[in-house]
Order: structure tokens, then C-alpha cells, then sequence
């Protein structure tokens, strides 16, 4: 029996005996469930970015009045990653077979293509596709010329397609290459053909590991289209750095107006965390032993993945 | 058991840098007949049953299954088809079972007929339902891989194998991972396929009361080469390589 009073078991518990104030205090904060602490942390930061807010003395105002201005910048932004970020996935699955090909032509392009695009900047890119493009185009080929004279989101878009491609080729290789050698063999020994073990066997197991790094490939993306905006879109397709940039300038409230862009980037990349955690959740399929997993919330597959 | 060959190997030879593996072994195994393999680790019996469906790259020799011949050496474009051809005709069960572990079992079982020979559905599902049966798996055929035991497991590797309805089947020590209970599970259903089914098998195993019991023919496996074959009886009981009598001393 402990001096408080407190039981204890007949049998050989330690003794708990609480200390004073500290042990009592530690005691109680054990009991608190995580997430309810986590909550706390949270509202406690939001408290003081909120003070130092006020404190700067940014006109709310004015960025109440032009944060829709700024947020039809969304739409722009939304399309630019779509589009890239799909043509990211093609060239870095077709990268990564190259990459692990033993053809000596798909080995040499992708790997031409993956050094170069991950070697030079992408803002430099950005340029090459916008301002150098069109000068391929032989003298007096004006047509041709005139093909290769893209906008500002088009050749921006490319770039940011053709970088995140080289970069996600290598998640691209990593993920195939982390599908164990027996499960081709397996394949191979029931007759399948190279595109069969891939399409059939291989990538189904792969996209499990190539999707968490490829959503924060995606996120980075979403910030990256930013960059855009230095080519100089015309007004009618300015996504929303472009917008906050131009408003920001127009008005004298710079502060502000990246405040909101930078709201909108935040809120943008959070929503896709949300599916994409979802998405991640649901793919973990046939590698975890309870399905009760599936409710559980929290639970990356990063941690919980177990190969059969 | 008719006279009818279905596998001929002939001088298959397989180095790996200066290490020679296969040292010119032949081997020919009639329609039905059941071959055990055994020899010491690292002897290479399991490399001999690699190169017959070319996962590993036989160095020289040939190897021939159901009529169709490939030889080894370099790969060519057509003797990849040909390659392909001779794996569809040839069944193979791996030690770690290597099934497909975002499939069902079922899934494991139809992928096969369904992806390589373009089998129906409904077909390829009423063909999976049968095999799953035989192997005693029934009630486990919408269970992911992860969720069944080893011994499971390896039945359904075996029924994934025969859904493809080859004319040999090879098993590459398929119960050395295994638990010692979940041993009997997989070979109980082996030697029904031998026994009922008249499945034409050549089996690398230790498992020498699964080799005189079923066994139509055993082959001592040495140093790449075959050393000594005979029935079961005669080469269990009676071996003439002091080899063989070594390593029958040793597991028996």
C-alpha cells in the first residue's frame, strides 16, 4: 500500500507513489489524449501568428477587397499543375523503364534526359522553352516559327512538366526496382511478356511506393508554378502569384497581397494532402493483415506496409 | 506412365565467371514420371531447374519441353518468343512461393490464363475455383496472400502453376521455407498431383520419405553434375557414390 492510499496489487506492482506537485501534473498530462494536445499546439501558434499580424498593422481590409481578384488566379494555377504533373507521370514512367532498360537508345535518352532536366534550373528551362524554342525554327519557316511561339502558362507549363518529370523519374525507378525480383520471376515463369510483367504485376506494386513521394513532387509543383508569373503571362491567364504580384504592385500593398497568395498556396496543397492520405490509405490493400487498419486514422502505409 | 518424352536436357551448362555450376548435365523425363533431385546446397540443382525455363541463362546445352527446343548461349529476339513459349508450357514453384501479393488468391490463380492465354473470365474463374479445391483452398480464394500461412501460400502457388495446365511441373525446393508443421500441407498435395493427376514433376527437395514414397526416379546431384540415378529403392537404400552415401548418412 502506498502513503496516499492508493492500492496496489498484492502482487509485486511497482509502488506508485506520487511526489508532490510535479509527478501529480505529469500525471495528468499522460491522461490527455494525443490529438486533443496536438490541438492545442496548433491553436496556440494560430494565436500567435495572429498576434504578430495584428501587430504589423497589414490592411485587412484591402486584402479582403482583393482576395478574389487574386483567388480567380486559383483556376490557372489548378490547370498549369494538372497538366504538368501529368505530363510529369508519363515522362517519368517511360524515364524509369529507359533507365532500367538494357536497349542502349531508351538507357542514353532517359539518361540524357533525366541529367539534363535535373542539372540546369528550372526557371532557366523555363526560359529556354519560352524565349530559345522559337529560334530552332529554320529562316523563312515562319509557320513552323509560329508553332514554336508559345505563351507564357504554355511554355511554363512544359518546363514545369519536363523538370518534375526527370525528378520523379528516379522515384519512378526507385518504386519499380523495390518490387522484388521474384515477383518478374514469377511472372516471367507463367509466360508473360515484358509488357504484361509490367503492366499486370509490376507497376500495381510500385504505385504504392511511388505515390507518397510523388505527392510531395506535386505539392512542390503547386508552389513552383509561381515561377511562371517571371515570363510574364498576359492578364487573362495570370495565375496567383502573377495576380498578387500585379495587384500587390498596383496599390502599394505588396505585404498583402502575398499574404493572400501565399493563404492560397497553403489552402491549395492541404486539400490535396487530405485525398491524397486517402489515397494512400486505400492502395495499402493486400499488404496489411486487419482491415480494421483501413479506419484507423493517421496511418501512412509508409510505416504500416508489410510485403507478403 | 507412357514412353512419350516430355523434357530433354542435353549438355546444360552454366558458369558464373570463372565458377562453373552445371558441368554438362542431361536429363530426360517421360510423360508422368516424377524426378526428385537432391544434393547437398550449393550443389546446383536448383540452377538446373532455373535454366529449364531460362531464369537463369544456361551458358551451353539445350533444353527441350512438349516439342519446343531453345538452346543456350545468347538471346535473340525470336528465342526470347521461343523462351516463352517453353515457360507457358512449363510450371514452376518457387522456395518463397513469390505470389502476387496485391491479388487475391483467386486472382493469383486466373492471372496466368487470363493475361497469357487470354482465357474468358468466367472461365478462367471456374478453372481457378477448381484448382483452389484441389489444393484444399476453397474458403480462401478472396484472401490477399499476406493473410495466409506459408503452407497456404504455397498451395496456391501450386494451383497458380497449374491454372496454366503445363505439361511438367518443376519444384524448387517448395517446402524449404516452410514451417516443420506446414511441411505435410504441401507435400499431401504434390503427391496427390502425382499420384491422381499423372503430373509429369521434377522436385529439388530434402525431403527423401516425399522422394521414396512418390518418386519414380531420384538423381544425386554433385558438383554440377549428376552423379547417380536410379529408382528410389536402389539409390535410397543402396547408393554406389560414396558421395551419395555421404549425404544420405547426413539427412537420413
Amino acid at each position: 500500500m502506498t502513503a496516499d492510499g492508493r492500492g496496489v496489487g498484492p502482487e509485486a506492482q511497482p509502488p506508485t507513489v506520487v511526489h508532490g506537485f510535479r509527478e501529480r501534473a505529469e500525471l495528468a498530462g499522460a491522461r490527455v489524449p494525443f490529438r486533443l494536445k496536438l490541438a492545442m499546439v496548433w491553436g496556440v501558434i494560430l494565436i500567435g501568428v495572429g498576434i504578430l499580424f495584428a501587430l504589423a498593422g497589414f490592411d485587412v481590409e484591402w486584402m479582403l477587397d482583393h482576395f478574389w481578384f487574386i483567388f480567380r488566379g486559383l483556376p490557372w494555377t489548378i490547370v498549369i499543375c494538372g497538366v504538368a504533373i501529368v505530363m510529369a507521370v508519363i515522362l517519368a514512367l517511360f524515364g524509369a523503364l529507359g533507365r532500367l532498360s538494357t536497349n542502349p537508345i531508351a538507357h542514353g535518352v532517359s539518361g540524357f534526359y533525366t541529367s539534363f532536366f535535373r542539372g540546369t534550373p528550372l526557371i532557366v528551362q523555363m526560359f529556354l522553352i519560352f524565349l530559345a524554342l522559337p529560334e530552332l525554327a529554320p529562316d523563312g519557316m515562319l509557320g513552323l516559327r509560329r508553332t514554336l511561339t508559345l505563351s507564357a502558362i504554355q511554355a511554363g507549363t512544359i518546363a514545369l512538366g519536363l523538370n518534375y518529370g526527370a525528378y520523379m523519374t528516379e522515384i519512378f525507378r526507385a518504386g519499380i526496382q523495390a518490387v522484388g525480383g521474384g515477383q518478374v520471376e514469377a511472372a516471367e515463369a507463367l509466360g508473360m511478356t515484358y509488357r504484361q510483367r509490367m503492366r499486370r504485376i509490376v507497376l500495381p506494386q510500385a504505385i504504392r511506393v511511388i505515390i507518397p513521394p510523388t505527392g510531395n513532387e506535386f505539392i512542390a509543383m503547386m508552389k513552383d508554378s509561381a515561377l511562371i508569373s517571371l515570363l510574364g503571362s498576359v492578364v487573362a491567364q495570370m495565375e496567383i502569384f502573377r495576380r498578387a504580384q500585379l495587384m500587390g504592385r498596383a496599390d502599394f500593398r505588396p505585404l498583402e497581397a502575398f499574404i493572400v497568395a501565399a493563404a492560397l498556396y497553403w489552402i491549395l496543397t492541404s486539400v490535396f494532402q487530405f485525398f491524397q492520405t486517402r489515397l494512400e490509405r486505400r492502395l495499402s490493400a493486400g499488404y496489411v493483415r486487419s482491415v480494421k487498419t483501413f479506419s484507423q486514422p493517421g496511418v501512412s502505409i509508409g510505416t504500416r506496409g508489410e510485403l507478403g | 506412365m507412357s514412353d512419350h518424352t516430355v523434357v530433354r536436357v542435353g549438355g546444360l551448362r552454366k558458369t558464373f565467371g570463372s565458377l562453373e555450376v552445371l558441368r554438362g548435365v542431361d536429363l530426360e523425363v517421360r510423360a508422368g514420371e516424377v524426378v526428385v533431385v537432391f544434393g547437398r546446397s550449393g550443389s546446383g540443382k536448383s540452377t538446373l531447374l532455373r535454366c529449364m525455363n531460362f531464369l537463369e541463362e544456361p551458358s551451353a546445352g539445350s533444353v527441350e519441353i512438349d516439342g519446343i527446343r531453345v538452346l543456350g548461349g545468347h538471346r535473340t529476339r525470336t528465342q526470347r518468343e521461343r523462351i516463352r513459349q517453353l515457360r507457358i508450357r512449363t510450371g514452376m514453384v518457387f522456395q518463397d512461393f513469390n505470389l502476387f501479393p496485391h491479388m487475391t488468391a483467386i486472382e493469383n490463380v486466373i492471372e496466368g490464363p487470363i493475361t497469357v492465354k487470354g482465357t474468358a473470365k468466367p472461365e478462367a474463374m471456374e478453372l481457378g475455383r477448381r484448382l483452389l479445391d484441389q489444393v484444399g483452398l476453397s474458403d480462401k480464394a478472396d484472401e490477399h496472400p499476406i493473410r495466409l500461412s506459408g503452407g497456404q501460400k504455397q498451395r496456391v502457388a501450386i494451383a497458380r502453376a497449374l491454372a496454366m495446365q503445363p505439361k511438367v511441373m518443376l519444384f524448387d525446393e517448395p517446402t524449404s521455407a516452410l514451417d516443420p508443421e506446414l511441411i505435410s500441407e504441401v507435400l499431401t498435395v504434390m503427391k496427390d498431383l502425382a499420384t491422381e493427376t499423372k503430373m509429369t514433376m521434377i522436385v529439388v527437395t530434402h525431403e527423401m520419405g516425399f522422394a521414396r514414397e512418390v518418386a519414380n526416379r531420384v538423381a544425386f546431384f554433385h558438383e554440377g553434375e549428376i552423379v547417380e540415378e536410379g529408382s528410389p529403392e536402389q539409390i535410397i537404400t543402396n547408393p554406389r557414390h560414396p558421395q551419395t552415401r555421404r549425404f544420405l548418412e547426413a539427412v537420413l
